[in-house]
């Protein structure tokens, strides 16, 4: 080996502490001011970390696209979703009066809320795009309780970091960070385009978050729990699309 | 001056080296192409290839297209693939479901991009700060004149190989070519796939609103990704016709011939079909 190479040699060792260090020195500021999601290891951790990091520190107030009334949809798609459970279809018959939002966890005040007492909170209304994961997308005017205002009303401890949100449905439950949950445009959207939202988009409580894709969107929400670790639910990847092998964050 | 040493054992070193190549006369090894240029080919090249895949796939759960911001099966595609779907709510005429591989395939796709990004970015930057778009892709005013570019564009059309002079440096087509996926097309995919994204559009909201709406950017994501796979067709058929060996050992290794190339320019024959650079 003569200089020049054993130059090479040690320039490269250097290079590569160097890199191995500091993205070790990275992954620990990351952690560190929570952009790593739950689903950041394994195979696709890396792009998913990246992904996730690179719009948390870009958009921390951004607002999802608003759009004129003209633009809403005139054939707005729904989406399948499974057969309705015999309870939905119960509380359904009794036109929802007894349906009820419950809210638990890291709470000072855990709360249930019925959807007349959901309608007397301050209301929000966002005319947004909702885009389908698969790719297609239509425009609606959602009108609902900010989220925000719930979080407010139970006395969300600070600690909090997800909040959990779950279907009546059966295996049917997503979360999102405080930088949507707080977003002044996530709702529990209870009306579209003027009218109670029809149960095929949801109704009568669906989550809104228009700055994530349509499968954060979950219909027929009954249950919302504060954490600081969505590792306890489920398969512990905080959701249950990412269970299934979706991305948890779904900002992309 | 020696291309034809033994590949064994040089690579790591040439890593670092053979990026001063400009200086022809000072480099004590001359490689077609330099480590960096080669290491990044590979590098997208397997980046590109799982993006397709994962696109593809991504695609078979929606084959449709739409103009404009919104679009759905409600609503009427400009165009219509015809594909089985992975998703039974799209009308496609076949009597059967493909499974939904979208997981996956998404995962792939977004970590795939940030490999080609992070790739390309640093492509970028050596070809500009160490000469390789100058010296190797921008061609000179008198390679543009209509009269080299028709003579070229017709050697092309009769798929003659390219004369023994020009093994160690691109053609203008060639150049153009290359210029053209570098600075237009790989930017465009790019562009679009971000303008999809509800994330990155609630910050940067003009990024769609100039292209036209959300599903004109993925309509365009599509359409780019089809001159994105013209052009690697053209590409791997050119390798062949310029001889499959040599054009891969060059990318590969970096040395163009076996036996022939003695010196840093080949100036004459050999055989004449070692060395060819359409590639």
């Amino acid at each position: 080996m003569n200089n020049t190479s054993r130059r090479k040699f040690i320039t490269t060792g250097l290079a590569v502490a160097a890199s191995a260090s500091g993205i070790a020195v990275a992954t620990k500021i990351a952690q560190h001011r929570g952009l790593i999601p739950p689903d950041g290891g394994g195979f696709y951790g890396p792009g998913e970390m990246l992904t996730y990091a690179a719009q948390r520190l870009l958009t921390g107030h951004s607002m999802a696209r608003e759009f004129s009334r003209a633009e809403i949809s005139e054939n707005p798609f729904a989406n399948e979703v499974d057969p309705l459970s015999d309870e939905f279809k119960r509380l359904q018959a009794a036109s929802f009066v007894d349906w009820r939002v419950t809210v638990d966890g890291m709470a000072a005040r855990p709360a249930s809320f019925s959807l007349a007492e959901l309608r007397s909170f301050p209301s929000s209304t966002h005319t947004t795009m909702i885009g389908c994961e698969e790719g297609w997308t239509y425009i609606a005017e959602w009108t609902g309780v900010p989220l925000s205002s719930i979080l407010d009303r139970v006395g969300a401890l600070p600690q909090v970091r997800y909040v959990v949100y779950r279907s009546i449905q059966s295996d049917w439950w997503e979360s999102i960070d405080m930088a949507d949950a707080l977003h002044p445009q996530t709702l529990l959207a209870l009306r579209m385009n003027g009218n109670e939202l029809p149960v095929p988009f949801g109704g009568p409580v669906r989550m809104r978050v228009p700055r994530q894709l349509g499968y954060k969107n979950v219909k027929y929400v009954n249950r919302l729990t504060l954490t600081d670790d969505v590792k306890p639910f489920g398969k512990g990847k905080g959701g249950s699309s990412a269970d299934g092998g979706y991305a948890w964050y779904a900002g992309i | 001056m020696n291309a034809s040493q033994p590949i064994v054992g040089r690579g790591a070193r040439q890593l670092f080296s053979s990026a001063k190549l400009g200086s022809a006369a000072t480099a004590a090894h001359r490689k077609r192409h330099s480590a960096l240029v080669r290491v990044t080919h590979w590098i997208t090249t397997l980046a590109f290839l799982a993006l397709l895949v994962s696109g593809g796939e991504i695609i078979l759960s929606h084959p449709r297209f739409y103009w404009g911001e919104t679009g759905n099966v409600n609503m009427r595609p400009w165009l219509n693939l015809h594909l089985p779907s992975s998703r039974d709510t799209v009308p496609t005429g076949y009597g059967y479901v493909l499974p939904d591989e979208n997981g996956w395939s998404r995962y792939l796709h977004f970590q795939a991009a940030w490999l080609a990004v992070g790739t390309g970015l640093f492509y970028v930057l050596f070809g500009f700060f160490a000469g390789h778009f100058r010296r190797n892709l921008f061609p000179t005013a008198s390679d543009l004149s209509l009269k080299k570019l028709a003579g070229s564009l017709v050697r092309h059309l009769r798929f003659e190989r390219p004369v023994a002079e020009e093994a160690w440096s691109y053609n203008t087509l060639q150049r153009l070519t290359y210029l053209v996926v570098i600075f237009v097309l790989f930017p465009l995919m790019i562009w679009t796939g971000l303008a999809m994204s509800f994330g990155f559009t609630s910050e940067f909201p003009l990024a769609v609103r100039l292209l036209g709406g959300q599903q004109t950017a993925r309509s365009l994501h599509f359409l780019v990704t089809i001159l994105l796979v013209l052009f690697l067709l053209i590409h791997v058929l050119m390798v062949f016709l310029a001889g499959f060996r040599n054009r891969m050992r060059a990318m590969i290794s970096g040395n163009v011939t076996s036996g022939n190339a003695t010196s840093e320019k080949v100036t004459t024959g050999g055989d004449p079909t070692d060395g060819l650079p359409m590639d």
